[in-house]
C-alpha cells in the first residue's frame, strides 16, 4: 500500500497522546492530511475519533505530542448547533467580520440551496436544511481545513445520499483539506481521497481510495475497497 | 374563582376520546357558544342573589355593599377624581419598584451568571434572601424609611429582584454548552459569545421570572399601603374600612384584580415578540 504524501502537509499530528484517566484514548496518533486532500476518519465508538476532531478544532487540549493546524479551520457537527433565536442567515455571519457579511452568507446558503429560507426560524427547518445551514456556516468562513463530525449521521437515508454528493461537489470547487468523521464505509468511499481507520487510538489501516469521482456505489473496484474497510473495522458481511 | 373551578369539568365534558362522528362534531362546534353562555350561568345567578340579599335588607351594606352600590361607587369615585389620583400614585410605586428590580435583577444575575467570582459573592446572599418572607421586613423598612414613598418602592423592589434573578441566573447556567462550543469553534469573542447566545438563551427565563415578579410587585404594593400610607388603592381602602364603607373596599378589590390581569397580559405580549423563534409562538417565518 503506497500514499504519496505532498512534500507540505495541511494538517500534521505527531505522537498525539491524549488520557482520561490513565486510559490512552489516543495512542501516540501519527497523521497527516495534505492540502485539498479529503480524508475519511473511520472508527468504532470509542476508539478516538471524536477527541481526534475536538484536539484539531482546538476544543481539547495539546497534552502530549505534537499538533500543527491552519488558522482558519470550521467545523460542522453532528447536530447542527445552529442558534435558534437567530434567522438562518444571521446563524451563518455569526462571528463573520466585514460590511458584507450578510451578502456572503446568502451566497454560501445559495450554494447550498437554501437561497430561499435565508429569514427563516431554525426551528422551523428540516434536519437536511438545519445541517446545511451548518454547512454553509462553516464554508462563509472559506477554511483551510474542514472538519465534518458524522455530519450526517442523524438524516435519513434519502437526505443522507444528497447531501453526501452536495459535499463532495461542494469540496471539489473550494478544494479544502477535509476531515470527515464517519461511521459509515460507504460515506467513506464516496468521499474520500484516503481513509483511515482508528483503532484504541492509533491508525490501524491507511486506504488510499483510487477510485474516479464523481463517485459511484457501482463502480468495479468499490466493493473490494469496501470490504477491505469493514475488514478493518472487523465486520465480515456473511449472512 | 367561581370560573376556576367549573372549567375542568366543562374541559373533562368536551374532550370526548376517540373519533367524533359528524353529528358530534356539529355539537361541539355549537357547544363552544353556548357553553361559555352556561358557565356565565352561575355567576350572573350569584349577582343577582348577592343584589337580592343586599336589597332586601338580608344584608347588611357594613358588611358587604350591593353589586349596583359598588358600581355606582366605581363612577362615583372616578368622576371625582379620587380613583384616577391613587391608582397613578400606586402605578408609580409598583412600576418605579418594578424598575429597580429589573435593573437590580438583572445585573446581579449577570455579575453572578457569567463570573465565577460573582457567583461566589452573589449567589448565597440571594439564595439566603429567598428564603426570607419580604412582607415581614415592613417593620424594619418602616423603622429605617419612615412612611413616605421609600419603603413601599423599596419593599417593590426587593420583593421583585428576587425571581429576576433566580431565573436570570438559572438561564445563563443552562445554557446548551455544545452551543457555547460551537462558538468557540468560530472563534467568538467572550463580549460576542454573551450577546449572541448566552443573553438570548437566558431569556425566555427572564420572562418567566419578570412574570413572577410582577405578581410580587402588587401583592407588596397591597401590603405597603394598607399598613402605612396616605394615598394610593390600599390606602384608600383601608380608609374605607374606618368608615365601614365596603363598596369601596371592594372597588379597590376590583381595581387589584385588574391591574394583575392586565400587567400579566403585558408579560404575555412580551414573550410572544420576543420569543418568535419558538415554535410554539407561532413564529415561522
Amino acid at each position: 500500500m503506497s500514499y504519496e504524501r505532498p512534500a507540505e502537509p495541511a494538517i500534521r499530528i505527531e505522537g498525539l497522546t491524549r488520557r482520561f484517566g490513565g486510559n490512552a484514548v489516543l495512542d501516540r496518533l501519527d497523521l497527516r492530511i495534505g492540502p485539498g486532500e479529503f480524508l475519511a476518519l473511520l472508527g468504532r465508538s470509542g476508539s478516538g475519533k471524536t477527541t481526534l476532531l475536538r484536539t484539531l478544532a482546538g476544543l481539547d487540549p495539546v497534552e502530549e505530542g505534537e499538533v500543527l493546524v491552519p488558522r482558519n479551520v470550521a467545523v460542522v457537527f453532528q447536530e447542527s448547533r445552529l442558534l435558534p433565536w437567530r434567522r438562518v442567515w444571521e446563524n451563518v455571519t455569526l462571528g463573520l467580520p466585514g460590511r458584507d457579511a450578510r451578502d456572503r452568507a446568502v451566497a454560501a446558503l445559495e450554494e447550498v440551496g437554501l437561497g430561499h429560507r435565508l429569514e427563516a426560524w431554525p426551528l422551523t427547518l428540516s434536519g437536511g436544511e438545519a445541517q446545511r445551514v451548518g454547512i454553509a456556516r462553516a464554508l462563509v468562513r472559506e477554511p483551510e481545513f474542514l472538519m465534518l463530525d458524522e455530519p450526517f449521521a442523524s438524516l435519513d437515508a434519502l437526505t443522507r445520499l444528497r447531501m453526501q454528493a452536495m459535499v463532495g461537489r461542494l469540496w471539489q470547487k473550494r478544494r479544502c483539506a477535509v476531515l470527515l468523521v464517519t461511521h459509515d464505509v460507504d460515506e467513506a468511499l464516496l468521499l474520500g481521497d484516503r481513509a483511515v481507520v482508528l483503532d484504541s487510538g492509533r491508525i490501524r489501516t491507511e486506504l488510499p481510495v483510487a477510485l474516479d469521482r464523481p463517485r459511484r456505489h457501482d463502480d468495479p473496484g468499490f466493493a473490494p475497497a469496501r470490504r477491505a474497510l469493514l475488514a478493518a473495522l472487523d465486520v465480515h458481511e456473511t449472512v | 374563582m367561581l370560573d376556576m373551578t367549573v372549567r375542568p369539568r366543562s374541559e373533562a365534558g368536551t374532550a370526548t376520546p376517540g373519533t367524533p362522528t359528524r353529528a358530534e362534531a356539529g355539537r361541539l362546534r355549537r357547544a363552544v357558544p353556548t357553553g361559555l353562555l352556561r358557565r356565565s350561568v352561575s355567576p350572573l345567578l350569584l349577582l343577582l342573589v348577592w343584589q337580592a340579599a343586599s336589597s332586601s335588607g338580608l344584608v347588611s351594606p357594613q358588611t358587604l355593599a350591593s353589586p349596583s352600590r359598588i358600581l355606582s361607587t366605581a363612577v362615583g369615585l372616578t368622576t371625582d377624581g379620587t380613583l384616577p389620583r391613587n391608582l397613578l400614585v400606586s402605578l408609580a410605586r409598583a412600576g418605579s419598584g418594578l424598575a429597580i428590580a429589573v435593573v437590580a435583577g438583572v445585573a446581579l444575575a449577570l455579575l453572578a451568571g457569567l463570573s465565577r467570582l460573582g457567583e461566589e459573592a452573589i449567589d448565597a446572599p440571594m439564595q439566603m434572601l429567598r428564603t426570607l418572607p419580604a412582607l415581614a421586613l415592613v417593620p424594619l423598612f418602616i423603622l429605617w424609611f419612615g412612611i413616605g414613598e421609600l419603603p413601599k418602592i423599596a419593599l417593590v423592589a426587593l420583593g421583585s429582584t428576587i425571581p429576576i434573578y433566580l431565573n436570570l441566573y438559572k438561564g445563563i447556567r443552562s445554557i446548551d454548552p455544545k452551543l457555547l462550543e460551537m462558538g468557540r469553534t468560530l472563534g467568538l469573542s467572550r463580549a460576542q459569545t454573551i450577546r449572541q447566545i448566552v443573553l438570548p438563551g437566558a431569556l425566555p427565563d427572564l420572562l418567566t421570572g419578570l412574570r413572577f415578579s410582577v405578581g410580587i410587585s402588587w401583592l407588596m404594593l397591597v401590603v405597603a399601603e394598607q399598613v402605612n400610607a396616605n394615598s394610593g388603592i390600599g390606602h384608600m381602602m383601608t380608609d374605607a374600612e374606618d368608615f365601614l364603607r365596603t363598596d369601596v373596599i371592594l372597588v379597590g378589590l376590583l381595581v387589584y384584580a385588574l391591574l394583575g390581569l392586565l400587567s400579566d397580559q403585558v408579560v404575555r405580549v412580551l414573550e410572544r415578540t420576543l420569543l418568535a423563534w419558538r415554535p410554539s409562538q407561532g413564529g415561522r417565518a
